[in-house]
């Protein structure tokens, strides 16, 4: 090929791409080929998605844009919840009500004897009311922030309710503390007095005699009720520790929906429990005759005991029988 | 009344920041907190874009749904605004906001997060308006004095809209049409339920 054609095509070809480049251009505006906000959703999976990107600000979080699916969790937490709050609490006061009229007080049938004998010591009463004491007030305090707003708030005005709930944040904030200390402690004490056992089957079985007068099927320490009772709380309390510490701590808890579904099962937990425990309260003072006395003065009647726990009073009298003759036998 | 709307043109917006700045500003916003801040969606790709964002002030603000002391109400221009008299700073409007509006001045651990600010549309807070007051907790009340929110007034593009939603969607819908491409209304889907459809 001469140098003359090799000018010649490559002027050729420069002229070529001159020419029709601008008309390239003139087609496509590349301005126009913008992201949409519609696509973009789309592209990510909708509604769930979510959008972010890029900020120059220190706080990373806030390179999130659009997050939609954030308004599913405040239906759920503003009116989901509010409402199986409200109607756990109520539906186990009208059970307990309609179970008071039926059934009224449960009595000692046998009468007071009199005679006491030690059910807890000041160890074990310690630890429950530390635990009964924190969690009426996190239960209150809690169930503050999920109706408060409609119960609480039209009767004493915003002021004074927003002092209280300010207050009660920072009680259910530390109260938490001592409140797991105390579940620990009566998870140590107890925890050998409720391994569900046979007997518990047969407890059931009859329903505890609570339906029926003079009704007494045999039990240890704690009857199935109890530990029903004994493992919800140690169960439930566990669960509410643990997803009210990622709540306390939010950057452990990870991403806003690792957050929001630690809220979801606290409160879930929270109405739960809160129904369980205010049937224990009812049982253990104004539902049965004698029992208060054992978280009292920790001494409960003899025969309150027979008749609730007969296999308890004869464990106990056989160990004090033990004792009592190794003491008086002197030793040879 | 007016039914007051934010809109960014993310086709106009050059992220100058010039609108976090004005608010900042204007407000004497606490350090460490962006009523307004501007995000860069595809950064750096062919057809990024730049989205101004602050609260959207929702029909049916999510964060007054969870707020359990009910401190959130709604102007009757559609401005959600809140009293930070009544606000515990639990916390829950942040989790329920699709923006990110609702900040704290503290971020420690236990709660401890202060007082919930966010972006008042420039108009203030449940005290007098424009007394000192409600300029020490919320920042200027502009609305009040019969002007814009300042991040969309000094919006030297014009990229940010803010006045009645029907009238910004028609500057918005004339300008989609004029130019033949738009990225969409960004966030009126999820705030008012219904994005600017051309």
């Amino acid at each position: 090929m001469t140098y003359l054609s090799r000018l010649f095509v490559a002027l050729s070809v420069v002229l070529a791409f001159g020419l029709s480049a601008p008309q390239v251009q003139a087609q496509v505006n590349p301005t126009q080929s913008s992201v949409n906000e519609d696509a973009m959703f789309q592209a990510l999976g909708g509604d769930s998605a979510v959008v972010s990107g890029r900020v120059t600000i220190p706080d990373r979080g806030a390179g999130t844009l659009i997050s939609p699916d954030n308004k599913s969790w405040a239906a759920l937490q503003g009116r989901t919840l509010h409402t199986l709050s409200i109607w756990a609490v109520i539906g186990m006061i009208a059970i307990l009500t309609l179970f008071y009229l039926i059934r009224g007080k449960i009595r000692i049938d046998s009468g007071m004897s009199g005679r006491t004998i030690l059910r807890f010591n000041w160890v074990e009463r310690f630890a429950h009311w530390t635990l009964a004491s924190t969690f009426i007030i996190l239960a209150l305090t809690g169930l503050n922030l999920i109706i408060g707003k409609s119960v609480i708030l039209p009767i004493f005005g915003e002021a004074a309710f927003g002092t209280l709930s300010a207050y009660g944040k920072i009680a259910h904030n530390y109260l938490a503390w001592p409140f797991m200390a105390s579940l620990v402690m009566i998870l140590l004490l107890w925890i050998v007095h409720n391994i569900p056992e046979k007997l518990d089957l047969d407890w059931i079985k009859q329903a505890g005699g609570l339906l029926k007068k003079g009704v007494h099927p045999p039990a240890r320490k704690f009857n199935a009720g109890q530990k029903l009772i004994f493992w919800a709380v140690v169960i439930g309390g566990a669960g509410l520790s643990y997803t009210g510490i990622m709540m306390l701590f939010p950057a452990e808890a990870g991403t806003q929906a690792d957050w929001q579904f630690y809220q979801v099962v606290h409160a879930l937990i929270a109405a739960a429990l809160s129904a369980i425990v205010i049937a224990h309260i009812y049982i253990g003072s104004v539902g049965m005759e004698g029992a208060f006395d054992a978280m009292g003065s920790g001494e409960v009647d003899e025969n309150w005991a027979k008749e609730h726990h007969s296999l308890w009073v004869e464990e106990v009298k056989a160990t004090q029988k033990r004792n009592t003759t190794q003491v008086t036998t002197p030793a040879e | 009344m007016a039914r007051m709307k934010f809109l960014c043109d993310a086709d106009r917006c050059i992220e100058c920041q010039a609108c976090v700045t004005a608010c900042k500003n204007e407000h004497e916003v606490p350090w460490g907190i962006n009523r307004r801040r501007v995000v860069t969606i595809n950064d750096g790709l062919p057809g990024e874009r730049s989205v101004s964002m602050a609260c959207m002030h929702c029909t049916d603000a999510p964060c007054a749904a969870v707020c359990p002391v009910a401190c959130f109400y709604t102007t009757d221009d559609g401005v959600v605004l809140h009293n930070k008299d009544t606000c515990i700073g639990c916390g829950y409007c942040s989790y329920a906001c699709p923006f990110g509006a609702p900040q704290y001045p503290q971020t420690a651990n236990f709660g401890t997060r202060g007082k919930m600010d966010k972006c008042t549309y420039c108009s203030g807070g449940p005290e007098p308006d424009m007394s000192q007051a409600e300029y020490v907790k919320y920042g200027a009340n502009r609305l009040a004095e019969g002007k814009l929110p300042l991040c969309a007034e000094m919006c030297s593009t014009k990229a940010l809209l803010a006045g009645d939603g029907d009238i910004i969607a028609d500057i918005y819908r004339e300008r989609v049409v004029t130019r033949g491409y738009g990225s969409g209304a960004w966030g009126w889907r999820t705030a008012y339920g219904d994005t600017v459809t051309v």
